[in-house]
């Protein structure tokens, strides 16, 4: 593991018009780390995801990144080709609903393949084959490759979306709520496989939800947002045992005991 | 003709021709660009060629001899009428023979005999972008195009190969033209695809409807896509032509009866009639010459 961060986000905010999206958010992301973002419907964290992904352009602040070439460039600085570029080979995205990261109408081998494509991969035996690889890897079985997505069932579409990213071998993965929508028992094993494959692969993750145990289960450090703003900042085991803000114990102890 | 007689020559007022041609000026210094333009009205529907009669008037002058084909025919309702058209607009002297013709303006074919670099192939598109059935938006495929990503076009090719075991995209194959822009190159088969790589000839696309012109200027490469070990290949047909024999060329099948009767011809009219007027036959050719009134005899027979 390298010392350096693999990711500097200095003050970044988000204004949209008069009302706050995020504000003076900072942090550092070091490699191999999982960083959940957790708090209400509201309070910012997609916002701030997407602000720190490009997808939306921030108000004011920066965020650095630490290329392959062990240089650090600011992603607002660099050019909509090298961003697109960076985004599809070292970056992963994993939405919500994975109609929004899925191309719905060609089959899970091509929605695998389609990154290996896009950098200029001309063999179709070997992307067929690196599809299988992947598509056992998340538990797909290898002869459901030529159905399309829209075939799958949720859990399985989520997991498709999953590899479909990581391909390419990315360094960072972001995810807006994976488990949103899932039943319990495909969360269960959804987290069980998210987290298995950032462990083998070395990933850095920033992981938005609102789901406290999902936080718990994947990541390493957690940031609590209220009001756009990031008011507790720490392990996740220790800002969920031992919350400090009022509005943290409020959330932790909001938790439902089955 | 005097100065006077050639002032807006060819149905289009000065404007609108100047606007076109330097729209196809930017298409052919940028090979495979769409450019967009701002197609008129003209009296024809679209998907009728609006967009090539448009092309064909900006750039035809009082000396040039058109040739109109469809689907390779010389002698179909699109190619009768276009021709008729840019006969009563322009007064241009008109032809069927590809190797007399100064201006082609086609739809769905590229002649079989090669074209020379005095000539212009006017390609009538309906849908010059080809990722659109990829991707829907607009200004997404325009920056796919700006930014070079065209890994898309790929997974629609390696959807081929997972569906039927081989690229099963007959016609609008898409090439990358220059090495640069992946373009549409109009329904065309993709036997034809090979005729535009390094082509003496300029070849202009317009789309009337969707109101874009582009350009593959002359000796430009033309590469078709494809997979290392699903390389591009062209159809290929089991018998030569039933009429004049040739083999080699793009063939239409011809029904002729509701028995299993079938025949295969020459798409391209005018070469076919051309070889049998050099004394070549076919299998299928009425031994009574039927081929001197330059119908088809098979064709005859089937209607």
């Amino acid at each position: 593991m390298s010392d350096l961060p693999l990711l500097k986000v200095k003050d970044i905010s988000k204004f949209y018009g008069s009302r706050i999206g995020c504000r003076d958010v900072s942090f550092e992301l070091w490699p191999g780390e999982v960083l959940a973002i957790v708090g209400e419907s509201g309070s910012g964290k997609t916002t701030l995801l997407n602000c720190i992904s490009t997808r939306l352009l921030p108000t004011t602040g920066s965020v650095e990144y630490h290329m392959r070439d062990e240089t650090y460039r600011d992603l607002f600085r660099m050019n909509e080709a090298e961003r697109r570029f960076l985004m599809r080979t070292d970056w992963g995205f994993v939405h919500q609903n994975p109609a929004d990261g899925l191309r719905m109408t060609v089959s899970a081998g091509a929605n695998v393949g389609e990154r290996l494509m896009a950098i200029g991969n001309r063999h179709y035996g070997n992307i067929r084959n690196t599809a299988i690889d992947w598509l056992e890897r998340v538990e797909i079985d290898a002869d459901r490759i030529d159905d399309q997505p829209r075939a799958f069932s949720g859990g399985m579409r989520q997991r498709l979306q999953i590899a479909r990213n990581l391909v390419t071998g990315p360094r960072l993965v972001f995810m807006d709520e994976p488990t949103g929508g899932l039943d319990v028992s495909v969360q269960a094993r959804l987290l069980d496989l998210v987290r298995g494959l950032v462990n083998d692969l070395g990933l850095s993750a920033i992981i938005v939800t609102h789901d406290l145990a999902v936080a718990r289960l994947l990541s390493h450090r957690m940031m609590v947002m209220k009001d756009g703003q990031v008011i507790e900042h720490g392990l996740t085991d220790r800002v969920l045992d031992d919350p400090r803000e009022p509005y943290t114990q409020l959330l932790v102890s909001s938790i439902l005991q089955v | 003709m005097t100065e006077l007689a050639t002032y807006n020559f060819a149905y289009l007022d000065e404007q609108t021709k100047r606007m076109i041609r330097r729209a196809i000026l930017k298409a052919i210094a940028i090979p495979g660009y769409q450019v967009p333009f701002a197609s008129r009205e003209m009296p024809m529907p679209y998907g009728w060629g609006t967009g090539g009669v448009q092309l064909t008037a900006a750039i035809i002058g009082p000396q040039d001899v058109l040739k109109v084909i469809d689907q390779g025919a010389d002698d179909t309702t699109n190619a009768v009428s276009i021709r008729a058209f840019f006969q009563k607009v322009a007064n241009v002297a008109v032809t069927t023979r590809t190797e007399e013709a100064t201006i082609i303006q086609t739809r769905h074919r590229i002649p079989e005999a090669k074209l020379g670099p005095n000539q212009v192939l006017v390609y009538q598109v309906p849908i010059p972008e080809p990722l659109r059935f990829l991707e829907p938006r607009e200004t997404e495929t325009r920056k796919m195009h700006a930014l070079e990503e065209y890994g898309l076009m790929h997974v629609k090719l390696y959807e081929d190969i997972a569906r039927n075991g081989r690229i099963a995209t007959t016609y609008a194959y898409p090439v990358k033209v220059a090495g640069r822009y992946v373009m549409d190159p109009s329904p065309t088969p993709k036997f034809d695809n090979p005729k535009m790589h390094l082509s003496d000839a300029l070849q202009l696309f317009g789309a009337g409807r969707e109101k874009r012109i582009y350009a593959v200027p002359p000796y430009t490469e033309v590469v078709s896509l494809d997979f290392e070990d699903h390389p591009f290949e062209v159809q290929r047909f089991d018998k030569p032509c039933a009429l004049c024999g040739a083999e080699q060329v793009y063939l239409d099948e011809v029904i002729l009866d509701d028995k299993g009767g079938r025949m295969f011809v020459c798409s391209d009219t005018d070469f076919c009639e051309d070889r049998r007027a050099h004394g070549h036959a076919g299998a299928m050719l009425a031994s009574n010459g039927l081929a001197s009134d330059g119908l088809p005899g098979g064709k005859e027979a089937a209607e």
